[in-house]
């Protein structure tokens, strides 16, 4: 584990925006080299989305994975900012390319849609966290007020698995592994630290 | 030597209409490899181009071969589709098991051009092969206590990889009301693009029923019943809130999950947009009379 850790040190975090932006030039090319297949426009939502998800997913796993003896909280704002990129790129891709610009039938699907109505929620509590994502907004706020706000990340995933649950047709393995990753994640949290466990002052 | 299919003729973008597939269709009679399928032209038939055979059939929502669009025609290869024979059972005067030539024999074939609309909100339109399936309900003799039609599909886990999910009990059923059942748009089709029913889109044999979401269009059929009750169906088992038995294509009630306004079509690239739904699919003037008189929206 040290071993990893040590090579984790070495890794600039650019390497995992990069990375992380690998899927998005695969789905542009698909686009354009029109390699997406008889309906590109669900596949570009749905890889926007998944995406979105998986992100939202291993920022999530920083923090246990660190109790674990991982240490890769240096990659978590890339992570977090990632998957904001993708659910942001993923919503556009609705608005545009899916509902093609009727805004009257989107108002409709924003107020009547379950599965809408819980993706946008996860939207909108990834922005303010997308905005305070810069070491300043750390420093002005203060960590406990950042680290507070910053909880809306677990709002986010739940939104986003709820989002999945509701627009699936079939339960199919996928879906349960992603809603299982999810609670499973926001369950380790409720385990309460070793250190913090024993009374104040023993 | 490899077989020819349609499409070594002529090129996909030729796929204009009604009146140039049967000019390519009187050029392929010529040749003696093609196992075409002859049909009549008929009036029922779409102006609308047809969607692309490579969409067709590379699109399919076949749950029997998985979830995905494109398992379907990954996984049906495998189907054996010959022999095939379909049960024939219920308020009938002659039930039995029919090899599947004797479902056919006898019934005009006819080339019908069908819009053809998802629940999901996207819409295709594809050039079927089929009879009207009452001209088969009226050769088997449907007795006076029959109201309903009950269909299943083939239940075989070993050549269909999806049936081994659990979250739906198969077989897959469809079903419709006997004056739905007997109306001249709802056909028994064998084929599309004048050949043979690509096993992905429900060879040997599926319903289409061109006013209703497409999950109605029961593939693969191996039994008809005709029955007095209103039979239970697979999507409205699963969820009855969302699904009802009618299930016709209506832009006015919405599925819970879809707004059901406006559909996008299949072939449209990535800026197609979308259309508005026409109320039964666009096949209003022929099927309103069926539902005179009903609530659409309690009977959706
Ligand atoms: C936290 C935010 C979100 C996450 C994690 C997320 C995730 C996903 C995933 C994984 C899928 C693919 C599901 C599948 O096809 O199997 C999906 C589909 C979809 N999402 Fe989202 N999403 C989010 C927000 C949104 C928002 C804000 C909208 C629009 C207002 C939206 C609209 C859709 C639509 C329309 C689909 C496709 C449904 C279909 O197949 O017809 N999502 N989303």
């Amino acid at each position: 584990m040290d071993g990893v850790n040590r090579l984790a040190r070495k890794v600039p975090t650019w390497v995992v925006y990069l990375l992380g932006l690998v899927p998005l030039g695969y789905l542009i090319w698909g686009a354009v080299a029109g390699g997406l297949g008889p309906d590109p426009v669900k596949a570009i939502e749905h890889a926007l989305g998944e995406r979105g998800l998986q992100f939202l997913l291993a920022s999530l796993a920083v923090t246990p994975l660190r109790r674990l003896g991982l240490n890769l909280v240096r990659f978590r704002r890339a992570l977090g900012l990632l998957a904001f990129l993708y659910v942001a790129l993923h919503l556009t891709a609705w608005v545009w390319l899916d509902m093609g610009l009727r805004f009257g039938e989107m108002a409709t699907d924003l107020t009547k849609r379950p599965y809408i109505i819980a993706g946008m929620v996860g939207f909108v509590v990834m922005l303010p966290l997308a905005a305070t994502s810069w070491n300043g907004a750390i420093r002005r706020m203060g960590a406990v007020a950042w680290n507070r706000l910053h909880r809306l990340a677990y709002v986010a995933i739940l939104a986003g698995v709820l989002h999945l649950s509701l627009l699936v047709k079939v339960w199919t393995v996928e879906t349960l592994v992603y809603v299982a990753l999810a609670l499973g994640l926001l369950a380790v949290r409720l385990v309460p630290k070793a250190g913090r466990a024993r009374p104040a002052g023993v | 030597m490899r077989r020819l299919t349609w499409s070594d003729v002529t090129p996909q973008p030729a796929w204009l209409n009604r009146r140039q597939l049967i000019a390519g269709a009187a050029a392929l009679a010529a040749s003696p490899a093609l196992a075409r399928i002859e049909a009549a032209p008929s009036r029922y038939s779409t102006d609308a181009k047809p969607t692309a055979l490579e969409d067709i059939t590379s699109y399919n929502n076949f749950y029997e071969f998985g979830t995905g669009k494109g398992d379907p025609a990954k996984y049906a290869g495998g189907l054996t589709v010959d022999p095939w024979s379909v049960v024939i059972d219920g308020l009938v005067d002659k039930p039995g098991t029919y090899d599947l030539a004797d479902v056919i024999k006898g019934q005009p074939l006819e080339e019908r051009i069908y819009r053809f609309r998802c629940v999901e909100a996207w819409a295709m339109v594809v050039p079927w092969i089929g009879f009207e399936l009452a001209g088969l309900l009226n050769r088997v003799g449907v007795q006076p206590s029959a109201k309903f039609v009950a269909f299943e599909t083939l239940v075989r886990p070993e050549e269909m990889p999806g049936q081994k999910s659990p979250f739906i009990d198969w077989p897959y059923r469809e079903g419709l009301r006997l004056d739905e059942a007997m109306h001249p748009l709802t056909i028994l089709a064998t084929g599309l693009y004048g050949e043979e029913m690509p096993k992905q889109n429900g060879a040997p044999i599926r319903l289409v029923v061109p006013w209703k979401y497409g999950f109605k269009s029961i593939k693969s059929i191996v039994r008809i019943s005709l029955v007095d009750k209103m039979p239970r169906t697979t999507w409205n088992m699963l969820q009855p809130s969302e699904y009802g038995f009618y299930s016709n294509v209506n832009p006015k009630v919405s599925h819970p999950r879809w707004s059901q306004a406006s559909e996008r079509v299949i072939g449209s690239g990535l800026f197609g947009g979308r259309q508005d739904t026409l109320m039964f699919n666009g096949y209003e003037a022929e099927v309103a009379g069926l539902y005179s008189g009903m609530d659409l929206k309690a009977n959706y």
